[in-house]
């Protein structure tokens, strides 16, 4: 019987929170260990743990995997959330890399020094606005499926509804040009798996506390 | 009978550089349209040819391709460089994870001040010799294999051989502690669509001057300070 993944991470969004999107969307149960100071950091480092010195990492499959990217590929994959032939992921793939560009923007504001945040987050939620929703909304409105991609769920919805619900959190009326990202975050926030991430006890994260911040920071640099 | 990939992208490297040496290793040919002006940048919104208004865009198979790693992983998976197995693929990704990490640091370097730029050479070549170089050299060292992964020569050797020369650039001696890579670097630029794309004459591009950074500012108006790491 495999173990559940163990995610290594601060209990923050930041590079992981995707990953942990994918699991609980994929249904699997995953274990968290929380770097707490640098020297959390530095122990696993030391132990030999982290191919290029940084985390995410994610303990799966006897593998002791780094890289969002590579992580996020694996699960997908694993738990048929890629599509079902290369020309599929190739969308999906576009997809995600444009979700993951503007979820990068949104999750390093909060980390930025105060005379930068408010600049990177107007930046961010307008390019939510004007480059990245629009085209969402219109993938769903050419095909009128429920889907992003191939008529079935996969981590290019698990990918969408997170950044929607993170620009939300910044700005609560951004979808209200967009009414079929309306609707496709209502559908899918009703698959049951994310409904359950959804709901407080989850492992879902929350943005982190101004006076955190630059306790966060330290563990990194 | 398919057309050839067309790649639209400013004459330089910047982010197509890797989709360029990919579809070489591949040893498929392809057709470049060089961004010059901003007339024409906009010509290919209005076109609404870029999902996300943004180059790289490569048309492949039908599709208006964009976003460098969705272009990069459908060129691997295509012809047979993404290994053999979803345990390949994830240490595949991994490497290559780590050389785009490495690799956007010196992508950015053009753009820089003359005062950051000196920072960052520094920076670029500590990550490089601490940080990444040593986790490759364990890779090889530890299998004792040609390539990085499988036995199997894969995209992760591609984008490996890249970085390196990459960084090569910015210190010509950089591999000196590192005899695995070295011997890597060698065997890598002899696969022959390899050492096709090496020399002169290939569409392989330059170190990026003066003249490509300004194409970009004024083609994409990007006129603001990239910061350094």
């Amino acid at each position: 019987m495999a173990a559940k993944p163990k995610l290594h991470y601060v209990s923050e969004r930041g590079r992981m929170e995707p990953i942990r999107w994918l699991l609980a969307a994929a249904g699997i149960e995953f274990d968290e260990c929380f770097m707490k100071t640098k020297d959390d950091l530095l122990k696993l480092r030391k132990d030999g743990f982290l191919l290029f010195q940084q985390v995410p990492m994610v303990e799966i499959d006897g593998m002791k995997m780094v890289q969002t990217r590579a992580i996020l590929n694996y699960i997908a994959a694993k738990y048929n959330l890629y599509g079902k032939d290369l020309k599929e992921r190739a969308l999906i793939d576009m997809y995600v890399e444009g979700l993951l560009d503007l979820n990068e923007l949104i999750m390093t504001s909060d980390y930025q020094p105060a005379d930068k945040k408010e600049q990177q987050l107007a930046t961010a939620l307008d390019k939510a606005t004007n480059r990245y929703f629009p085209v969402f909304e219109k993938v769903l409105k050419d095909h009128g499926q429920d889907f992003l991609v191939g008529n079935r769920f996969s981590r290019a919805d698990v990918q969408l509804l997170e950044v929607l619900l993170m620009a939300e959190e910044c700005k609560p009326d951004i979808l209200a040009q967009f009414p079929l990202l309306q609707s496709f975050k209502a559908r899918i926030s009703n698959i049951p798996t994310i409904k359950k991430f959804l709901q407080p006890g989850s492992q879902r994260k929350s943005p982190p506390r101004q006076e955190d911040v630059p306790k966060i920071i330290k563990i990194f640099y | 009978m398919a057309g050839k990939p067309k790649l639209y992208y400013f004459n330089g490297r910047g982010k197509m550089e890797s989709i360029r040496w990919l579809l070489a290793a591949a040893g498929v040919e392809f057709e470049e349209e060089f961004l010059e002006t901003r007339e024409q940048y906009e010509k290919l919104l209005q076109d609404g040819s870029l999902l996300f208004q943004q180059v790289p865009m490569v048309e492949i198979d039908g599709m208006k391709m964009v976003q460098t790693r969705a272009i990069l992983n459908y060129i691997a998976a295509k012809y047979n460089l993404y290994g053999k197995d979803l345990k390949e693929r994830a240490l595949i990704d991994m490497y290559v994870g780590g050389t785009d990490d490495l690799m956007g640091f010196i992508l950015m370097f053009p753009f820089l001040s003359a005062e950051d730029k000196e920072k960052q050479h520094a920076f670029i070549v500590q990550k490089a010799t601490s940080r990444y170089f040593p986790a490759y050299e364990k890779v090889l060292k530890d299998h004792g294999h040609d390539f990085l992964v499988g036995n199997n020569f894969s995209w992760a050797d591609v984008h490996l051989l890249e970085a390196i020369l990459m960084v090569e650039e910015k210190k010509s001696d950089v591999l000196s502690g590192f005899p695995q890579l070295q011997a890597f670097k060698a065997r890598i630029s002899s696969i022959p669509t390899i050492k096709k794309f090496l020399e002169p004459g290939s569409q392989r591009k330059p170190v990026p001057d003066d003249k490509y950074v300004e194409t970009v500012r004024r083609v994409l108006c990007m006129y603001y300070d990239v910061k350094a790491n």
